[in-house]
């Protein structure tokens, strides 16, 4: 673990470790919307922020703040106001983003090299300056998210119903934008302007692969996220690659061990699930019942392998299509 | 049942409201007044204008014309809307995240509850009691997208239950909902009715609610026709509603004004349904 000596990588750890953290505690919120690419679309117009910060000589993630926001702000506007259309702007706004910012980059004569290092993340050109103002804008994006997770997810849920509840419907919509804004725009110096919004979403879906409630995915996915941050991030600094492509290539990875364990557990719980009477059609306490005509090698119990699910005030063994409850000295068909 | 007591006072009221979509007048002439206790069914066929109607008394959809009332506060300045429950037409439980049939029930208790402040006791008695009203107790902790259409329905009943709302607007709260569950709505609702909640509900089936009714208003071409008793069977619905069908109590000037079928307000789609 050599690679920790240097400071640079501790530094870029920290970074990685609140960005893994922020990033899918915003993009919980936005699968919530089906908004899944609304990050990659705010990444897009940061591009333009950054060259500004390149072109005026102020510092880039600050003017891709400013940026970021503002875009992400014309997004949620076009998004309330354009039923019909609103997508063809939005594409037309994140084009118009990522050219904006290559022309400006040219004109302030720095080269593609360095735009890249904000596309795809870089360990070596950050500053502690970018480091704190990383550490303090995801911490705050965390505290609000987590914070109003009440909220927040009661407008992303049902948005008519929340108004109705007397929220300010607006406001947390808006809210939301800046949150994803602000995460993209400090996300820039670990995942990168155009792969930031793999961390926002990848580790939600992942998520839900084993969760059934909304709290327990977002704190899942903040965790999984943290996790896909640093191990990628560390990776990166040991192979010398952009930390964008190792840390969204190991949150994917993570998808796909976590996607047959979800599948699994899914039909597990299918088919443990009590079943009710009106599943059964007819209830134990029917006056007729059937008796399983065959005769029964064992007997039914805890353990004789057979899947034992609730029904009613009894167990159900279910075996080749059939379900057998213990009647007596029998068994009945249930 | 009481029938309306004239003195009681005005929950939700809407005077000379209209309400123009996307460019076409929706509703006209709108006079409606809700009083404290009432029970009022809301009838109509497709597209008559029931769901705009509900939407505008809680200020989903803004009026061109008239004003709207709740508790007596013009809808601009009513801020107390932790005494309304709504459950709005077809709406989904899901999302693109899981969420528990326990969380989104608890959602409808966000109006009683402040900014960053943790359910109490009584918010989560509430919240189990809502959950138990409408059948869901055993799946308090899936996720809604397990349960069927029905079922989702009926957590959205309870989401609108859970804030123990004083008005309770529901629009065709159980399409879907099967024979026995809509027996336990009823009785759920009969219990608010004892209790004093005013209710409006939007329905195309009475069924088990039927005797709760103390009034039936049935809107037609985005008008009311008819405001008055509950009406004695579906058959006299229909006169009101189906202009072919005179009805000796309809007079001229209700007749006249109304364009007649293929209205041309059915050509334009909902366009409600927003993504
Ligand atoms: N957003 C909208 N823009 C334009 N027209 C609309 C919009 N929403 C509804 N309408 C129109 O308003 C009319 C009334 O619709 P509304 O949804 O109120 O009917 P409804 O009585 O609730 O019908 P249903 O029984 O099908 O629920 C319809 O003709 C519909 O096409
Ligand atoms: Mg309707
Ligand atoms: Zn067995
Ligand atoms: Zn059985
Ligand atoms: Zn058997
Ligand atoms: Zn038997």
């Amino acid at each position: 673990m050599s690679i920790l000596a240097y400071d640079f990588v501790l530094l870029g750890l920290l970074g990685a470790l609140f960005t893994g953290l922020a990033a899918p505690a915003v993009g919980t919120y936005l699968v919530q919307r089906r908004l899944a690419l609304m990050g990659d679309g705010i990444g897009h117009i940061a591009v333009t922020g950054v060259a500004l910060g390149l072109l005026t000589g102020a510092a880039p993630i600050l003017t891709a703040v400013v940026v970021a926001i503002l875009g992400a702000i014309l997004i949620e506007v076009i998004r309330e106001k354009g039923r019909t259309g609103g997508d063809v702007a939005l594409a037309m706004l994140f084009y118009g983003g990522i050219a904006g910012g290559v022309l400006l980059t040219g004109l302030a004569g720095q080269s593609a090299a360095k735009l890249n290092s904000y596309l795809f993340g870089s360990i070596t050109t950050l500053t502690t300056a970018d480091v704190w103002t990383t550490v303090v804008l995801a911490g705050v994006v965390v505290l609000v998210a987590v914070g109003l997770s009440p909220q927040l997810f009661a407008v992303a849920q049902d948005q008519e119903f929340a108004q109705v509840a007397g929220l300010p419907v607006r406001f947390y919509n808006v809210l939301v934008a800046v949150m994803a804004a602000v995460t993209v725009a400090v996300a820039m110096r670990t995942v990168g302007l155009l792969l930031v919004s793999a961390l926002m979403v990848v580790p939600v879906a992942t998520a839900q692969q084993v969760t059934r409630g909304f709290r327990t995915t977002l704190v899942a996915a903040m965790g999984i996220g943290t996790v896909a941050a640093a191990g990628g991030f560390l990776v990166s600094a040991y192979i010398d690659v952009a930390p964008g492509a190792t840390i969204v290539l190991l949150a994917l990875a993570g998808f796909t061990l976590a996607w047959p364990v979800g599948a699994g557990l899914r039909r597990r719980q299918r088919l443990r699930a009590p079943f009710t009477a009106a599943a059964a059609g007819h209830g134990p306490h029917d006056d007729g019942h059937t008796v399983v005509p065959e005769d029964h090698e064992h007997r039914h119990g805890d353990d004789c392998g057979h899947l034992a699910v609730p029904h009613e005030d009894h167990v159900d063994y279910v075996h080749d299509g059939h379900r057998h409850a213990q009647h007596g000295s029998h068994y009945d068909e249930h | 049942m009481p029938l309306t007591d004239e003195n009681a006072p005005v929950v939700a009221q809407i005077v000379d409201g209209a309400v123009t979509l996307g460019g076409r007048p929706i509703l006209r002439g709108i006079d409606l007044t809700v009083r404290q206790g009432e029970f009022v069914t809301l009838l109509g066929g497709n597209g008559s204008g029931k769901s705009t109607l509900v939407r505008t008394l809680m200020g989903l959809v803004p009026t061109t014309r008239g004003e709207v009332r709740l508790f007596g506060s013009p809808l601009t300045r009513f801020k107390d809307w932790k005494r309304v429950g709504f459950v709005p037409q077809r709406a989904s439980a899901t999302s693109g995240v899981p969420a528990s049939v326990w969380e989104v029930v608890a959602s409808g208790r966000l109006s009683r509850r402040g900014l960053l402040r943790p359910l109490r006791g009584k918010d989560k008695d509430a919240i189990a009691d809502a959950i138990a009203a409408v059948g869901l107790s055993e799946r308090v902790g899936d996720g809604c997208s397990t349960l069927s259409g029905g079922q989702q329905q009926r957590a959205l009943i309870a989401r609108a239950l859970a804030g123990e709302p004083d008005l309770f607007v529901l629009d065709e709260p159980t399409a879907g909902v099967d024979h026995a569950s809509q027996q336990a709505f009823a009785e759920t609702l009969a219990e608010l009715v004892r209790r004093g909640v005013t209710t409006v509900l939007v329905a195309h089936e009475l069924g088990p609610v039927a005797p709760l009714i103390d009034r039936t208003v049935v809107m037609r071409d985005g008008r009311i026709a008819y405001d008055g008793p509950p009406l004695a069977s579906f058959q006299d619905i229909e006169g009101w509603t189906d202009r072919g069908h005179h009805h000796p109590g309809l007079t001229e000037a209700a007749v006249d004004h109304a364009p007649n079928v293929g209205s041309p307000f059915d050509a334009t789609t909902d366009g409600r349904q927003q993504g």
